[in-house]
């Protein structure tokens, strides 16, 4: 979002802010004063030019929805959590970019590598696809056998929530 | 609860997928140190890498294997920062909030499994400095690795965020450099030691995340540092797998060892190298591990 740019009153979602306020993690965003310690200190910012902790903020606040949940901006956050500890009004900024960034999944903008990870998840309890060679060569190294996930069981517990619905579909 | 000197193992998903040489070097010490491990009976991810999706599946995850621990009758330990924070932090928020709590015990009670919240979790440095203690550590060195100059790297999840882990100072981290310097080795500062790995961009953005290691490895090489010293597997990938895509991509080269601080530990407990899981290290270690053999061993 550039300094001089002007916002149509059609593009703003007054309440937004209250919805993101509402989330565990989001409650603190309308103490946010924009000093900028967030995207001065935020490893990602520096070597990338479209990621603002800042100005994802920034936006939250005025009600910037749609340009927010459509970006992709918002998933190059490292959860690194440096912006949640220096914040000096203790706004928890990862947690409100990870609050934004669930409720874009729920409206199904989902980068293929996270729909990769619950499928993972869900047939053998971990989120990367270990080969049977590795699981295998265990034993050779010395290593007990690998604990196994309860496919049938991880589902029922999580079959109910609504991001899983979403990407079960 | 639970008996002391025994926990549960909390594995994680990166280390079985990718680290085998960081378990492997860990059950050897902590063998050494008499702490006794049990497997999960069973085992889903602790659900850090599924945040970005969903808070409410994260906690879910994360209670489930809380609730497993617990019907167990014992306490956590991890080898993974992430895994320990995130198992942590579900723990104390849901200890806190009564009706979240119990939204995911409904979820749980699906499988017969109830978060009553009496676990702790502990990552091994903490169980390293906390229940071992220094003292015991550096009476369990035997080869102490006077004159090798290491540096560090804590990595972000160990200690963030301050406000819910309440373990050593994100701001300037204490305790791997104290573990390091237990072992007699040289725990050498460098510019920017708590700047991230950029592991959870890798596959988002490999561009930012070998930018990141890049930094990290020539600020560790301008400080004459022969190593790097992680505890975390998804950093340790970052420095050690990843190393020799930075050297091509910004056509440089580092040639930094990175190891796991349990095999730096094994290393002067006299544990065999060949025990330690070397052979799985991308980058080479052999002078690190030369220079520790022909350490005499004290009696």
């Amino acid at each position: 979002m550039s300094e001089s740019e002007i916002i149509k009153p059609s593009k703003v979602d007054p309440k937004f802010r209250y919805e993101v306020a509402k989330m565990p993690g989001g409650e603190k965003l309308l103490q946010c004063f924009q000093c900028g310690t967030c995207t001065s200190d935020c490893p990602i910012a520096r070597f990338n030019d479209k990621y603002r902790p800042r100005s994802i903020i920034h936006m939250a606040q005025i009600g910037l929805k749609d340009r927010i949940l459509d970006s992709e901006f918002l998933w190059l956050c490292a959860s690194c959590f440096t912006c949640t500890d220096r914040c000096p009004q203790g706004v928890e900024v990862a947690s409100v970019i990870r609050v934004l960034k669930n409720m874009a999944a729920e409206e199904g903008h989902i980068p293929q590598v996270f729909k990769d990870l619950l499928a993972n998840l869900i047939r053998t309890g971990y989120v990367y696809e270990i080969p049977e060679s590795r699981i295998r060569r265990r034993e050779a190294l010395g290593l007990p056998p690998l604990p196994k996930g309860n496919s049938e069981s991880i589902l029922k517990t999580i079959q109910d929530l609504k991001i899983v619905k979403i990407i079960s579909k | 609860m639970g008996e002391a000197g025994k926990y549960i193992l909390f594995l994680g998903c990166t280390i079985p997928y990718r680290v085998s040489s960081y378990e492997i070097s860990a059950r050897k010490v902590l063998q050494k140190l008499s702490v006794e491990l049990v497997e999960m009976p069973e085992f889903n991810c602790c659900g850090l890498p599924l945040e970005p999706l969903s808070h409410e599946l994260t906690l879910t995850l994360s209670a489930r294997n809380l609730a497993i621990a617990e019907r167990e009758g014992l306490n956590i330990l991890t080898l993974c920062p992430g895994c320990a924070g995130m198992l942590k932090k579900t723990s104390k928020t849901l200890r806190e909030d009564k009706s979240l709590r119990e939204d995911v015990n409904k979820r749980l009670r699906e499988s017969g499994l109830e978060f009553k919240g009496s676990v702790s979790v502990k990552h091994i440095s903490q169980l390293l400095v906390e229940d071992v203690g220094l003292d015991r550590l550096k009476k369990s060195i035997i080869k102490p690795l006077r004159g090798l100059r290491v540096a560090e790297h804590s990595g972000c999840h160990i200690s963030r965020p301050k406000k819910y882990l309440e373990f050593d100072d994100p701001e300037n981290p204490r305790v791997l450099k104290m573990l390091i310097e237990a072992t007699g080795a040289k725990c050498v500062d460098y510019m920017d030691e708590t700047e991230c790995c950029g592991a959870t961009v890798a596959g988002i953005d490999d561009k930012i995340s070998l930018s990141l290691v890049r930094e990290k490895l020539s600020h560790v090489k301008s400080a004459n540092a022969v190593a790097l010293i992680t505890m975390c597997p998804s950093c340790h990938l970052m420095y050690d797998a990843n190393q020799i895509r930075v050297e091509r991509m910004f056509k440089e080269t580092y040639n930094i060892p990175v190891l796991h601080y349990t095999q730096l530990l094994g290393l002067a407990m006299g544990i065999p190298p060949e025990e330690l899981g070397f052979d799985d290290l991308r980058v080479n270690p052999s002078r690190i591990v030369k220079y520790a053999m022909e350490i005499k061993a004290r009696v």
